[in-house]
């Protein structure tokens, strides 16, 4: 056993008062990298909010490990169309996620450029955000997620909008990160032939249940073989 | 050019227009950042005709101006807020709703107490003999409420404008920073919209954020050009508005308009 992370007991969400997610019950641990995949509608961002704290389950609890504080969770948001044209340096994105842990200018300075130099991309400092590429974009995100949380990331579709060579980059960060650097990792995808390759663990909802487990049993069920078999297509 | 300074100066009434309009001027370009980025910037025109319909009401019932627009405009402000983030009413439609609503009633209003008059113009258009000693006084107070607000929360201010989901989740009461973003920005507008106009108070507040976003990369950047920009703008339109006699807030946003078509031009160069 390794030490936990994050863990849903029981939990239920409902979503505009039809419930979407219950009964749910799956557990993440340090180090751990999980997918969590599935149709439209089956929850993944309600579960998502209901893990960064931002929506109180319907029943059940939903449980934070021992060494994270509530607010030191890296989050990776979806961008939107507003950041695209946001008028700020990549310096002052990144130290936007030194908030908690009341640290002084000059450490958290030394955090933000620390990020930075972990993702390739110490350069982009004094760079406006709004004129780099969506991958740069999205590897300044998560500089600023990590500055907030050291040892846990939730991302939500992080690829969305970039194109494929820049989402293949991105992912390999991604499983940079959790292995060299043991971070966890827990991201909502649609990218199945990543998710399958990268994560170890797989939680799939569905609207008659769910799946979770190690990604090799995932593949090995008859719905992995059947989602499996639509990625290779 | 010192002896017109002067001129300018030797009448009472210009010199509160020039002190509140520098300071409401400073205040509104501030807000007005954040209110562009978070794709408000309609609100503070919104706000205006309630403004509008609120001072009708005060006056047909010869109560205190500010006592009632106050209230009434940052209840309205609470109410906008919330009717976009329940969801109940997309933004863009509250807001011409209680724009055109809070006019009419306005309208209605005046009519019916003092007939049509030059009354209604100098609320719709504004009047640069509108500022008393007291509207000086709460201008100050304003001012350093915003520069307060935003020396001390800059960095929880910056993280919730740029994205208030990642702000939430580190844990920061984002709803907290909308309310009080919203009831500065109610009472910049209604301090404001007696000298500028009803209907041309909003300017204030988008322009020197538009203009600034056009030159500036970083957001302190924005913050400082903005401010600077309609501090300048102010100055100048009143002072053609002064020399030329035509009415203060029509002047101070057609120096902002022109200052904003050279920004964008300069832009535009820098690009190519």
């Amino acid at each position: 056993m390794g030490t936990l992370c994050l863990a849903c007991e029981n939990v239920a969400f409902s979503y505009e008062n039809q419930t979407v997610v219950s009964d749910l019950n799956f557990s993440v641990e340090e180090g751990d990298y999980l997918c969590i995949i599935g149709a439209n509608g089956t929850g993944k961002s309600t579960l998502m909010k209901g893990m960064l704290g931002l929506k109180k389950p319907a029943s059940g609890r939903i449980v934070l490990g021992e060494s994270i504080q509530p607010g030191q969770i890296g989050y990776v948001p979806q961008q939107t169309p507003a950041q695209r044209d946001f008028p700020a340096l990549v310096g002052e994105v990144v130290l936007s996620g030194c908030l908690s842990g009341g640290l002084g200018k000059g450490r958290k300075r030394r955090l933000a450029q620390e990020k930075l130099d972990l993702l390739g991309i110490a350069d982009l400092w004094g760079k406006s955000f709004r004129e780099l590429s969506g991958g740069q974009r999205q590897r300044v995100l998560l500089a600023r997620a990590l500055c907030a949380a050291q040892k846990l990331i939730l991302l939500d579709e992080p690829a969305t909008g970039l194109d494929t060579e820049a989402a293949e980059d991105f992912y390999h960060l991604l499983l940079h990160l959790n292995r060299e650097h043991n971070i966890t990792v827990v991201m909502v995808s649609h990218a199945l032939r990543e998710a399958f390759a990268h994560a170890d663990h797989i939680l799939c909802l569905s609207h008659d249940g769910y799946f979770f487990g190690r990604t090799e049993e995932y593949l090995e069920s008859e719905e992995g073989r059947h989602f499996y078999g639509r990625c290779r297509t | 050019m010192m002896r017109y300074l002067g001129e300018m100066l030797s009448y009472p009434f210009m010199v509160r227009a020039l002190a509140a309009g520098v300071l409401l001027s400073l205040c509104a370009a501030l807000l007005g950042v954040s209110l562009v980025l978070k794709r408000f910037s309609m609100i503070g025109d919104g706000l205006s005709h309630v403004g509008f319909g609120a001072l009708a009401v005060a006056s047909a019932l010869d109560l205190a101006p500010l006592a009632v627009a106050v209230p009434v405009v940052v209840a309205a402000a609470f109410l906008l807020l919330w009717l976009s983030a329940s969801g109940k009413m997309k933004g863009d439609a509250a807001t011409a709703v209680f724009s055109t609503g809070a006019l009419a009633v306005g309208v209605m209003v005046i009519s019916m107490s003092t007939g049509m008059n030059a009354d209604l113009n100098s609320y719709l258009f504004g009047s640069i003999l509108a500022m008393s000693g007291k509207d000086v006084a709460l201008s100050v107070v304003l001012s350093v409420a915003v520069l307060v607000f935003y020396g001390c929360f800059y960095d929880g201010l910056f993280a919730v404008t740029f994205d208030e989901g990642f702000a939430r989740a580190a844990g920061i009461r984002t709803e907290r920073y909308r309310c009080l973003l919203a009831v500065l920005t109610a009472i910049v507008v209604v301090l404001g919209m007696r000298m500028m106009g009803a209907l041309l108070i909003s300017s204030l507040i988008v322009f020197p954020a538009l203009t600034a976003m056009r030159l500036c990369k970083s957001y302190k950047g924005v913050l400082a050009v903005s401010a600077c920009l309609a501090v300048t703008g102010f100055l100048a339109g009143l002072g053609i508005s002064f020399f030329y006699g035509t009415p203060a807030g029509a002047s101070v946003v057609v120096v902002d308009i022109l200052i904003f078509i050279l920004a964008s031009f300069v832009g535009w160069c820098k690009k190519r």
